[in-house]
Parts: structure tokens; sequence; C-alpha cells
């Protein structure tokens, strides 16, 4: 990696990060829950940068796919759709406000603790290495373990999404009256008797 | 000066906490708390990855992946939840959720 590539990386990570920190505050402080939901695939998009950055393409590729095509549309349509007064649901900000700095301020503490402790010995950050070239791709390099050593752990996830999407559904189906379905027990259960009547009609004279 | 793992722990520390302190702030509001517990999940899988680039190791991006599945589930199932009870109440408050206390 030449010098100029390092700069670039470097100035492309403290932009991705600012970006991200900034549009989370954001989500949680957005008054109308439409923004947040903006903010929080704004939030999404630059972590997917950091992962590019990372070498974690597939994570990142993936990243924008899952969350910003799929799980932010669900949140923007559960907001547009809920007709909620969300100014109500504002209330108890202030109120909870000193609790919430007081836990934010010892969290914060205690991961800039470990994450300081995780510099080297002379107080540098510990460069990553770039990829070295000949090696196998990223998206490659997952699907060789996924699909041997974590085959259980892959399927398992696919059963995780096969139950939430059925309690999903289930959840929310309700079976309003007086809507016409097809009854399959009914009409297999159907005679002829049932559905079919004899008229003895005179000749000349119709069906008066 | 060099970008390293610690930098990346950084960036997760501050969105973890940014996402507690939303569950905080936004006591009544179940849309914004589950995406604050989004944020929440995201800054985990920021710092496995950060991990896993830094070891030179990727199981620690399948279990960014897996927590990304468990993500994904929960927001589809919460949101579930949130509808029917819309659809049941007429409101979202969660102050008001507390019928099924013992």
């Amino acid at each position: 990696m030449g010098e100029t590539e390092r700069m670039l990386a470097t100035i492309a990570f403290y932009v991705l990060a600012a970006v991200a920190i900034v549009s989370a505050f954001a989500v949680i402080a957005a008054r109308n829950p439409v923004h947040s939901v903006l903010f929080l695939i704004l939030t999404f998009f630059s972590a997917a940068g950091l992962f590019v950055l990372l070498g974690a393409e597939f994570l990142a590729m993936l990243l924008v796919v899952v969350y910003v095509g799929a799980v932010a549309v669900l949140f923007l349509f559960v907001v547009m759709m809920l007709d909620v007064d969300f100014v109500e649901l504002r209330q108890g900000f202030l109120q909870y406000l000193p609790a919430g700095i007081v836990v934010a301020a010892a969290l914060l503490f205690e991961l800039g603790l470990v994450a300081s402790a995780s510099m080297g010995a002379n107080g540098a950050p510990i460069a990553l290495a770039p990829n070295a070239p000949g090696e196998v791709t990223n998206a490659e390099a997952i699907g060789r373990v996924l699909y041997t050593d974590y085959l259980l752990l892959f399927q398992m996830a696919g059963l995780v999404l096969l139950v939430a999407m059925i309690g999903a559904i289930v959840l929310t189906l309700r079976h309003r009256p007086g809507v016409k379905r097809q009854d399959i027990a009914a009409q297999v259960g159907r005679t002829r008797a049932q559905g079919v009547e004899l008229k003895d009609i005179r000749p000349g004279q119709g069906l008066g | 000066m060099e970008i390293g793992l610690s930098h990346y722990l950084f960036v997760a520390a501050a969105l973890f906490t940014i996402g507690v302190f939303g569950i905080f702030v936004n006591r009544k509001n179940v849309i914004i708390i589950l995406m604050s517990i989004e944020l929440v999940l995201l800054s985990v899988n920021i710092n496995l990855v950060a991990f896993s680039a830094y070891l030179r190791n990727l199981e620690g991006q399948i279990f960014a992946m897996i927590v990304l599945t468990v993500a994904a589930a929960e927001a589809a199932v919460g949101l579930a939840i949130l509808v029917t009870y819309f659809r049941n109440r007429g409101g979202i408050a969660v102050e008001d959720i507390n019928q099924m206390r013992g």
C-alpha cells in the first residue's frame, strides 16, 4: 500500500466514522421517526464503508442489502403505516435525560478504557496489514469457511429466519368477517342432491 | 497516522453508547427503541469485523453474519408485535404495556 493510498484510507476512515456517529445520534434525537429511519440508513451505509476499509467486502454488501434493502424499509413501512402522535411519545425525553447521560458517560468511559488498552505499547495504534496479492477474495474465503466448518451454524441461521418469518405472519394475520374464501372441505363434501334439482316441465308451458 | 484496531473499537464504543442512550431517553417510543437496538448490534458487528481483520481470522466475520441474521429476525418479529399491539390498543406507548404484569 503506497503512501497516498494509506492517506486516502485514513481520510476515508475519519469521514465514515464521523458520519456514522453523527447520524447515529440523529437517529435517537430526531423529532420525526421517518427522519430517524433515514439516519439509520445513513449509519448503516457508513458502517458498510468501514467494513470495506477493513477488507470485509462481502459483509459490507450484505449490510447494505439486508439493512438498507430490507430492515430499514420495514421500519419505514411500519412508521408510515401506524397513525401515531409521535410528539406525545417524546414527552419523557427530558425526564430520562439525566439518568441516560450518567449511564452513557460510564459506558463510554469503560469502553474507551478498553479500546485505548488495545493501542500498541508506545501509544501507536496497531496497523492492519493490507491484503496480500494472490490471496483469495473475501467472499470466496468466507464461502470456504461458512459451508464447511460452520455449516450447522449456517443452517441454524436459516432456521432462525424461517421461525421469524412464520412468527411475523402469525402475529399479523387476522380473519376479517365477511371475506369470501375457498372452503375446500365444503367443496369436496358437496353431493349431487345438494347441487342438482330436477324439475318436470310440461311441453309448451316454459318455466313459469 | 495509521488507522489501527483501537480506532475501530472507539467508533464501535461510541455507537454502542449512543444505542444505549437512545433506549434510555426514548422510553415511550418503541420504534426508536428498536432502532437503538439495531445500533447496538451494529456496533457489535463493527467490533467483530475489526478483530477479524486484525487477527487475520475469518471467524469474526462469520459471527458478524449470524448477528446480522438475528438482528433482522428480531426487527421483523418486533415490528410484527408492534403492529398487532397498535391494532388492538390504538397506540404504541410503552408505558401502557403492563397488562401481562403478574
